[in-house]
């Protein structure tokens, strides 16, 4: 097993119960185990009735179309309508393996019919399953990296792997390549995106390097997904360089107005008030100047804004705030005041306040923005996760694109889920991926050994 | 650290975890905490207080050290909870003896140990060391009634007054701005889910699974122990009363047969507590240290210690009660009785009142401020 999020546990706990010996290779040490795991939340599945943890229901069709819409039609037809049915088992499989769900009657969670939300977040599944996996007998190696996959005539041969600075071939009967995208690799973003690779920030485990990912591309695996493409996030330009996770998200666009290095405005920051709105501001800003922007906000929007990681940039004049900031003065003066003459209260026609005349206008929550102190975040974009991966048929074996599979190369998680959702994003996407397909790729690896 | 720095950090982590939330399905706190985004001075000491350190989002937690934002909730609120302590203590004078609670639980319980030695040599009849005399009243051969009442209830008297002035100091700090008690006290509903979280200890539940009492697993015996040593503590109060029932009411005069209330109420209370303080100490002493605060540590085992000396000594004189070491084991056991009685507002048992106060505020602000969930 490479890897060591919630695939690679899944993978490895199904093998191992199959009767396999199962070594896990996890790259990174013990306290950050676990890749984008560590950060996850809350995983969606389908369900036909209320359960414990989510209300109504979410039958395997709408999921299904769900996922149609949120990847424009471009999720495989086969794999898909397969992730949707499976993940009717996570809950049950969780529960078995002692991983608490947060219950609805906790009475702390937002409505959702279709995730439900791990007790704690992702580390206390990691906590659990990590457990479970030793009492199983899994090995696990901490801070170990396996590179340099050898394929020669549709089977696995060899990889290298290096522990504690030595290095070592390892001949596997099977491997589960579970160790994610590529989006800790400044080289594979600076390569796709040219100088604005150095304006982002990621959110995620610095693990997740896509060197793995790399060779089994070079030996002749095929690719799916995009290699530029990039899940992105807005955040807290403030933010660690790596690993900052949920927090460092910037939220409050709606209540104040976005402008650039130059102070100007460039999009409708009343568009979107839904969870949407982070990535479609994290991947507009990839394409700004320096790749960073500056929510401006007043005293009023600073009241409405929910709590942030860092204390906003305050200042008692717009000037202030501008030369805080390193912008022209006059250019932020200039947009503000051009936007405060452009407001107007809720009407007949709008029942909200809103932008007359304005380019690009701001179609709601338009408040004017006048009430010192006046606040600023600075944001970038976060990178989430990237949108390349490994082809995978229906039983999670890697395919080649000479076409055919490697017979004992399996993939689940990250590393496969552009399969599945090679653009866009639903939440609670990625964990259950992880777990329906590690689970998938750790049954077809045993039956593969013991075949 | 200083209290300021001590300040600092909770607030800091606080403000980490109200941007995160992950953690509110295991306790009261998290909600808590962005119920009141400010993290005043007084909202950290509420805050701090309504923690019941089950070390859940520690373990639970993506950003806990070596991560950069080295974040540890349990570990930041129990310094702030010691500091408050401190800071309430009447007189403040003896903020010390929280600081060093091995010292002063060994060093009051000596000297309650001779004083009541020197109080029984004192009204000893017959002069020399204290003998046992058989029968009814054999106790009071020892030591007078009437000592024994005295030091029973002058301790208590000075304590019950510096608990209630320590209690009041932190309930006019957490409720900042209301003067009139009448204003502070939450509507029924709250109260009422504020004495069952009590009662329940709704918070050491971890949301249903239990708590990290060593490590990442989840447990119940750290509930359940605390449980079974308010229990302990209960039934001892209950032989007590009883026996004064039975001394004023009956006419009888201690000691008591086994198959009496008070004998069978106080060798359960100390049985209880005696398993209790020894599982806590075990749990206590097993626990991955990280999140825990080395001054809470200090002030949990002290009192531990002493509950276990109070329970297994009362234990043993109902066992040689009957033998020449009665009057030993009777000095001992009155002895730490005394020290248990006057390190009351001095140790571990002071946060009784501050943690009901903050389950009571936690309540009211419950009823008072619904969060919207979206």
């Amino acid at each position: 097993m490479i890897g060591g999020g919630a695939a690679a546990l899944c993978a490895a706990i199904t093998a191992r119960r199959a009767g396999c010996s199962v070594l896990l290779a996890e790259q990174a040490p013990k306290p950050l185990r676990g890749g984008n795991t560590r950060h996850a939340r809350n995983l969606r599945l389908s369900h036909d009735a209320p359960t414990a943890f989510t209300p109504g229901a979410y039958p395997a069709s709408e999921f299904w179309s769900d996922l149609v819409r949120a990847t424009e039609g471009r999720a495989d037809p086969v794999l898909g309508p397969l992730f949707v049915a499976r993940s009717a088992g996570i809950t049950d499989w969780l529960s078995a393996a002692g991983v608490p769900l947060q219950p609805l009657t906790s009475g702390e969670l937002p409505e959702s019919r279709r995730t439900v939300f791990l007790l704690g977040g992702g580390k206390t599944l990691l906590n659990r399953l990590y457990t479970l996996a030793e009492q199983l007998g899994v090995e696990i190696r901490y801070g170990c990296e396996i590179r340099d996959p050898v394929i020669e005539s549709g089977r696995l041969v060899a990889v290298m792997a290096s522990l504690g600075g030595a290095s070592y071939p390892l001949r596997p009967r099977t491997l589960i390549a579970c160790c994610g995208g590529a989006q800790a690799n400044r080289d594979w973003l600076r390569r796709h995106w040219g100088a604005a690779a150095a304006g982002f920030i990621n959110r995620g485990t610095p693990f997740a390097d896509g060197k793995l990912l790399e060779d089994l591309l070079r030996q002749g695996v095929q690719p799916v997904g995009d290699p530029r493409g990039a899940y992105l996030v807005a955040v807290d330009a403030r933010s660690p360089p790596e690993d900052g996770g949920i927090v460092t998200r910037v939220r409050a666009m709606p209540e104040g107005i976005v402008v650039d290095a130059h102070g100007c405005r460039r999009h409708d920051e009343g568009g979107d008030t839904a969870s949407t709105r982070y990535a479609l501001w994290g991947r507009r800003l990839a394409d700004w100047p320096d790749q960073i922007g500056y929510l401006i906000l007043d005293a009023r929007g600073l009241r409405a804004a929910p709590p942030a990681l860092y204390p906003p940039i305050l200042a008692d004049g717009l000037a202030e705030l501008a030369s805080r900031l390193g912008i022209e003065a006059t250019r932020l003066q200039a947009t503000v005041a051009a936007y405060n003459a452009a407001v107007r209260p809720p009407n007949a026609a709008h029942d909200d306040w809103h932008t007359v005349g304005l380019d690009p206008p701001k179609t709601s929550r338009a408040h004017p923005l006048t009430e010192p102190p006046f606040a600023a975040y600075p944001m970038r974009p976060g990178i989430t996760f990237t949108y390349q991966g490994v082809a995978v048929d229906e039983r999670a074996r890697v395919r080649l694109s000479t076409g055919g599979v490697v017979e004992n190369l399996f993939a689940a998680g990250m590393i496969m889920a552009p399969n599945l959702m090679p653009r866009g994003y639903v939440s609670g996407l990625a964990l259950s991926i992880g777990i329906v397909f590690g689970h998938l790729a750790g049954a077809e690896a045993a039956r593969h050994v013991r075949r | 650290m200083s209290a300021a720095e001590i300040q600092a950090e909770a607030r800091r982590v606080l403000g980490i975890c109200n941007a995160c939330g992950y953690c509110n399905g295991f306790c009261d706190l998290f909600e808590a905490a962005r119920r009141r985004p400010a993290l005043t001075e007084a909202d950290l000491i509420h805050l701090a207080n309504l923690c019941h350190a089950c070390r859940n989002c520690y373990h639970a937690c993506q950003y806990a050290p070596p991560h950069v934002f080295a974040v540890n909730v349990p570990h930041a609120l129990a310094r702030m909870r010691h500091q408050g302590y401190r800071d309430q203590v009447w007189p403040r004078a003896f903020a010390p003896l929280l600081d060093h609670p091995h010292a002063t639980v060994i060093g009051v319980t000596l000297g309650a140990i001779l004083l009541v030695l020197a109080l029984a040599l004192a009204f000893d009849p017959d002069p020399g060391w204290p003998r046992a005399a058989p029968g009814p009243g054999a106790f009071y051969h020892v030591l007078p009634w009437e000592v024994m009442v005295g030091i029973g209830l002058l301790p208590l008297g000075w304590s019950a007054l510096a608990l209630g002035i320590g209690w009041r100091r932190y309930w006019r700090l957490t409720h900042p701005g209301s003067k009139a008690t009448r204003d502070l006290v939450p509507p029924g509903d709250a109260r009422l889910h504020a004495l069952v979280d009590i009662l329940k200890l709704r918070n050491l539940r971890g949301g249903g699974v239990g708590c990290n009492d060593r490590n990442a697993g989840f447990s119940p015996w750290r509930r359940w122990l605390h449980q079974v040593l308010l229990g302990g503590l209960a039934l001892s109060l209950a032989a007590t009363l009883s026996a004064t029932l039975y001394h004023h009411g009956l006419g009888l005069q201690a000691p008591y047969p086994f198959w009496s209330a008070p004998v069978l109420l106080g060798t359960l209370g100390g049985s209880a507590l005696l398993v209790a303080t020894a599982g806590l100490a075990w749990i206590e002493w097993r626990a991955d240290p990280a999140p825990l605060a080395p001054e809470s540590r200090r002030l949990d085992c002290a009192f531990l210690w002493l509950l276990f000396v109070v329970a297994s000594s009362g234990l043993a004189l109902l066992v040689w009660r009957e033998t020449p070491a009665m009057p030993l084991l009777l000095i001992v056991h009155l002895g730490a009785v005394l020290a248990f009685f006057l390190l009351l507002p001095y140790s571990k048992f002071v946060h009784s009142g501050y943690r009901a106060a903050a389950l009571a505020l936690a309540a009211r602000d419950r009823h008072a401020m619904p969060r919207d969930r979206s």
